[in-house]
């Protein structure tokens, strides 16, 4: 009996599950569906499921937009800002994890808070500070937009993850005459590294996909692929096909990557568990 | 080999003092234990020492040197902690390399030694096992060993045993005294097992709320507690306990009257008391002494065979209970009544701030 209700119960989550990821991926399905369209078949109704694949959208895209000079950009903003966030947080969240202070919680909670914020409420001072630096339409400028706007919740991310090490494996180093420098370098970050590594994944993933930044304080020099998609919707109405195809090319990189790296991504997220 | 000495250290977190002013002098090559119950600061007074927590006030010295201010890796410590605290990262080889390597030891120097405590600690066969894959008590060596290779002045243990099964726990603990005999470094060691404290120290400090209660060797906290906190904390199963009327002393002894009006003459000093003051008689379970008939009887209501030894829990007409430790073959019976016989050279009289009335003759083993 209770073998059966719980055979019973894992159909049912399995459903669920299918059910969940199917409703996920359905767009991405459909974006890269209408991607192989022509731009006939693209608006059809009723939508066509089936039909003779063609990559004009493709061959047009590339003839209209250079993707290498939006992909590069976005690459190098999404490391950059990456990198530069990480090195940051790693010993922000170690002081937070092994030297609280009274403040430590407050901050935390006001860091994270700061992304509670709607982006564009703040679009006006950073576009100003970014033109009068001279930041606008620089990768650079968006390297620390994106490196700002995504440390809160990095920092978040390694505190829980290094609260996960026993704070005497790091007294020990200590007791062994290591250095706080030393201490994090070589105790900590070698045992935290899945939670690392997903951390910056996640950044990765999140800056890849950033839009209203890059929409707004860059123009053509430091665009990325999210201007690349959106210089796609615009000018001269919906070309759905189009579209598609230039929404596949932006994001097939970091879904590859993403799919590569998940098995690293389930281990750092469930960290705490197989420990 | 190294000389730690404390001198009125405190220790406060935010609003709340945890060490309130403890002084101790430690010798050269000296095992001292420290005990008390939990939360009474062993484990902060301690780490106080290693320099994993700051001295709120107070001198550490070792070797004569003011370390308050060092770092932890610099102050000639290794310490073995309670959950073994190995990298895990690391093989066995390499968590003990770690210290050497950061201290500037050449390889060969760094192998040679490696070697020769793995050796010592028969871990060799493990070299290249990663933590996980070693036993509790495997992982205890480990750690013992990664303390021993960098050859500190002193070293602190933070409970290292007591992760470990009763059995292995006291063969570690035979290790450990046999190593602390070959090495004979000085030693800190925090434990709140009594059998430890009693078997592996030249010296006990037992500690209660931050405060030291007494120092000094097991056996003159066995046979002369300073307090009742000592005297119910050391010794097992622990003193009994029970009131009486002090009557009045002399140079030899103080008399008290006990409840059902005997009188007892104990080779005990009295503070200048008052005859009527409610004083306090203590007496361990292995010194009261079974009689069929006589004064101070009681009826058994529970006895515990241990094999060797049998404890007899006696109801007292007051409704106190004593337990009397007695041979294996003892032939008491529950329900039964029997009397107790008090030697009172076994006795100890505690005034009623709990302070020990000082004995009269000292006992020979503890001089
Ligand atoms: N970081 C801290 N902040 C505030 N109070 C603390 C801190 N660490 C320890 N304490 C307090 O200090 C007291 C002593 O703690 P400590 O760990 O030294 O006890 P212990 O004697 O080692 O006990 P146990 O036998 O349980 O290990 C406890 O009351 C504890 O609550
Ligand atoms: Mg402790």
């Amino acid at each position: 009996m209770a073998l059966k209700t719980k055979t019973s119960t894992r159909i049912g989550v399995t459903i669920l599950g299918w059910g969940i990821a199917l409703w996920l991926f359905f767009p991405i399905f459909w974006m890269i569906l209408t991607s192989f369209k022509s731009e006939v078949q693209a608006i059809s109704t009723p939508p066509k499921l089936f039909f003779m694949p063609t990559l004009s959208s493709y061959a047009e895209v590339f003839e209209r937009a250079s993707y290498w000079h939006f992909a590069l950009n976005t690459v190098i903003v999404s490391v950059g800002a990456t990198a530069i966030a990480i090195a940051l947080a790693v010993p922000a969240a170690y002081s937070m994890a092994f030297i609280p202070s009274k403040r430590t919680r407050g901050t935390l909670l006001w860091m994270l808070s700061t992304r509670m914020l709607p982006p564009v409420g703040v679009l006006v001072p950073i576009y100003l500070l970014a033109r009068n630096t001279h930041l606008l339409d620089t990768c650079t400028g968006l390297v620390i937009v994106d490196m700002l706007t995504n440390l809160p919740i990095i920092v978040w991310m390694l505190y829980t993850f290094f609260r996960e090490v026993p704070a005497p494996i790091l007294e020990a180093g200590r007791m062994d005459g290591a250095t706080r420098w030393q201490e994090m370098t070589m105790v900590l970050l070698p045992l935290a590294l899945p939670g690392i590594a997903s951390t910056a994944l996640l950044s990765l993933i999140l800056c890849w996909n950033e839009a209203f930044w890059s929409l707004n304080l860059t123009s053509s020099h430091a665009a990325p692929l999210t201007a690349f998609i959106a210089s796609f919707s615009s000018p001269e109405g919906l070309f759905f096909g189009k579209l598609s195809a230039a929404s596949t090319l932006a994001v097939a990189p970091i879904l590859i990557f993403g799919w590569i790296s998940q098995k690293q991504l389930v281990r750092g997220l469930t960290f705490g568990a197989v420990k | 080999m190294a000389t730690v000495e404390l001198k009125n250290l405190r220790k406060t977190y935010l609003t709340e003092e945890i060490i309130k002013g403890i002084s101790l002098s430690i010798e050269e090559r000296e095992f001292v234990v420290f005990v008390g119950p939990s939360g009474c600061g062993k484990s902060t007074l301690l780490r106080m020492i290693a320099g994993l927590e700051d001295i709120t006030s107070g001198d550490l010295l070792i070797d004569g040197h003011r370390m308050n201010d060092v770092e932890p890796g610099k102050r000639g410590l290794a310490m073995v902690f309670q959950s073994y605290a190995l990298y895990p990262h690391m093989n066995v080889y390499k968590n003990m390399e770690f210290g050497l390597k950061l201290s500037g030891m050449p390889e060969a120097e760094r192998r040679a030694k490696i070697e020769h405590v793995a050796r010592t600690l028969q871990l060799e066969p493990y070299l290249n096992h990663k933590p996980g894959q070693l036993s509790g008590g495997q992982r205890q060596r480990v750690a013992i060993g990664r303390a021993i290779v960098r050859n500190p002045k002193v070293f602190l243990f933070d409970e290292p045993l007591s992760n470990l099964d009763a059995a292995l726990r006291g063969q570690m603990r035979v290790e450990l005294s046999a190593l602390h005999r070959k090495l004979g470094a000085t030693t800190i060691y925090v434990t709140h097992d009594q059998v430890e404290a009693m078997t592996m120290a030249d010296k006990i400090v037992v500690l209660q709320k931050g405060v030291v209660e007494q120092i000094g060797s097991p056996l003159e906290l066995y046979h002369h507690p300073r307090n009742l906190f000592v005297a119910r904390f050391i010794g097992s199963p622990p003193m009994n306990f029970f009131s009486a009327i002090f009557q009045g002393g002399d140079a030899a002894g103080s008399s008290v009257q006990l409840r059902d009006g005997s009188s007892l003459y104990v080779p005990v000093t009295s503070p200048g008391l008052l005859p009527g003051t409610k004083v306090t008689v203590g007496i361990r379970p292995e010194h009261v002494e079974l009689a069929s008939s006589g004064p101070n009887s009681g009826v058994v209501e529970v006895i515990e065979r241990l094999g060797a030894i049998t404890l007899v829990h006696v109801r007292m007409p007051d409704g106190e209970i004593i337990v009397v430790q007695t041979d294996g073959a003892a032939l008491t019976d529950v329900d039964t009544r029997v009397s107790l016989t008090l030697p009172p050279h076994n006795c100890h009289l505690f005034a009623p701030d709990g302070l020990a009335f000082e004995a009269c003759h000292r006992h020979p083993l503890a001089a």
